[in-house]
């Protein structure tokens, strides 16, 4: 299996007035292309500013990184914010479009593209909305709609659930899964949910605060694509508890 | 229901015009001091109907669409550039502030004397006074940008020209327009006053000169025609701002 992203080393420190700060000490992660990597943790632990590093909105200050072409030889990435971050002055389908209209593919194209990816996360019938129009959980189908335009080898999702309720939630999760399994990409997800980390992982990297570092890994080996049903399963739970001890450890 | 909603709003300016109407008749006050709305009326008329009023027009709207165009070029021009080389603000800074504290209004003399008693001189006074709100909303637009919204640029490796045109500017342009409708406020009043203060054209000029030959009831005619043109130009710039924010919270 080739290997999507690799990290050697990668860590990252603060100036600060009281001194330096080590947000992130140096890390060793390999992601083998295609695979579902969840980074949980407590706050300060570091995961978001790995997942900042991995998709180039900071810079490591130490370390090697190596993000592999995806099947096509391009490099893209595509991000997913705790907030949708849709701009206000661009429709559904034009906030959908604007990687590709970044790249300047042509108008036409580009918007059909974006309603194809808009039917496929359920926002059919909205392409034309002002994105204040639109519910929080429909906001953020629209970001990974966003996310997805250029066909990413590489998806970074920043805790993309985390300000939506239990049950729309639930629903994302099973929709992400749909979304992943179709398209291919390798997806490293940020959460604070056990459950879904879970749910979505093949492997879920968990990470401990002060300074933030890698404390362990668990392989999650369920058979995709995962029911909601899964979650009252006896290994579900088990691992559930695993991961809420080696939390709990370090709390 | 629209009917009920002006209502209140036409009985208070018909009984205001009643009202100044009857004062006028029964205090014998001469209608050199205040005519009666009649009277205004009539003068009003009076002056539409004269080609000058249309060449004095001419004049003052010129002067003010120019001044409002120029503040408007530099205000954005140099908002951004303030937004972008925060040094240069440190060192700007002194000038804008003591720009806006002169009274410009003094300065209009002073423009005279350099840019004679043409229009130009006009048009340098409207473009001084309407463009200090375009340049510092613009600057506010500019520095309220999203940092979420940042973020996406940056995760899409977005370059500094559509990081510009794509973000920054659509970010900051509900500020701009705000700047703007100001602007074409000031602008107005940059050039009547600018008029009153010396030359010989422009509506501004014929209401001093006007005056000065007591014919009260057609100065205040001016002052309707100089109302109509500064409203249906901030019409015009509330429009455009509807036009171009379709999606913002201000409009709809």
């Amino acid at each position: 299996m080739s290997v999507a992203v690799s990290c050697r080393g990668v860590g990252k420190v603060y100036a600060s007035r009281t001194g330096d700060v080590e947000a992130l000490s140096p890390v060793d992660l390999e992601i083998a292309a295609g695979e579902f990597v969840v980074l949980i943790g407590p706050s300060g632990c570091g995961k978001t500013t790995l997942l900042r590093i991995l998709g180039g909105l900071q810079q490591a200050s130490a370390g090697r990184m190596a993000l592999l072409p995806g099947a096509d030889g391009r490099q893209s990435v595509g991000f997913v914010f705790q907030a949708a971050n849709l701009l206000p002055w661009l429709n559904v389908e034009q906030n959908v479009a604007l990687p590709l209209r970044l790249q300047g593919r042509d108008t036409a194209a580009r918007l059909a593209r974006a309603r194809t990816l808009c039917g496929q996360v359920g926002l059919a019938g909205f392409e034309q909305r002002w994105p204040r129009e639109l519910s929080g959980g429909m906001q953020q189908r629209a970001a990974i709609a966003r996310a997805l335009a250029d066909d990413p080898a590489l998806l970074l999702m920043d805790e993309p659930f985390g300000a939506l309720d239990a049950l729309t939630r639930t629903r994302m999760n099973q929709e992400l899964e749909r979304l992943w399994l179709a398209s291919g990409a390798t997806v490293v997800l940020v959460t604070h949910s056990i459950t879904e980390a879970v749910m979505l992982a093949d492997r879920i990297v968990l990470m401990s605060p002060r300074p933030g570092r890698v404390q362990a890994i668990v392989d999650v080996k369920f058979p995709r694509p995962r029911r909601p049903a899964l979650e009252g399963s006896v290994e579900f739970q088990a691992i559930a508890s695993d991961l809420r001890r080696l939390l709990g450890e370090e709390a | 229901m629209n009917a009920a909603r002006i209502l209140p709003g036409v009985v208070a300016v018909l009984l205001f015009f009643a009202g100044w109407q009857a004062y006028c008749a029964m205090s014998g006050i001469s209608p050199l001091l205040l005519p009666s709305p009649v009277q205004v009326l009539r003068a009003f008329i009076d002056i539409l109907g004269e080609a000058p009023t249309w060449v004095h027009l001419a004049f003052t709207l010129g002067e003010t669409l120019a001044g409002f165009a120029i503040a408007l070029v530099f205000g954005i021009a140099l908002g951004w550039v303030i937004a972008t080389f925060p040094m240069l603000e440190r060192a700007i800074h002194p000038f804008v502030v003591a720009s806006q504290i002169v009274p410009k209004v003094a300065l209009v003399p002073l423009f005279v004397l350099w840019f004679g008693f043409g229009p130009t001189s006009k048009i340098v006074v409207a473009a001084v006074i309407a463009f200090f709100p375009v340049m510092t909303n613009t600057l506010l637009g500019l520095r309220s940008v999203e940092a979420g919204h940042e973020d996406v640029f940056g995760a899409l490796r977005a370059n500094a020209w559509q990081r510009f045109r794509m973000l920054q500017l659509p970010s900051a342009l509900p500020a701009i327009m705000a700047g703007t409708e100001m602007a074409m406020v000031l602008a107005t009043i940059g050039a009547v006053v600018g008029e009153y203060l010396g030359g010989s054209d422009g509506l501004g000029y014929f209401a001093v000169a006007t005056m000065n030959a007591f014919q009260t009831d057609r100065l205040f005619g001016i002052i309707i025609l100089l109302t109509v043109m500064g409203f249906l130009l901030y019409a015009a710039v509330a429009w455009l701002r509807r036009a171009l924010l379709p999606w913002h919270r201000s409009v709809g």
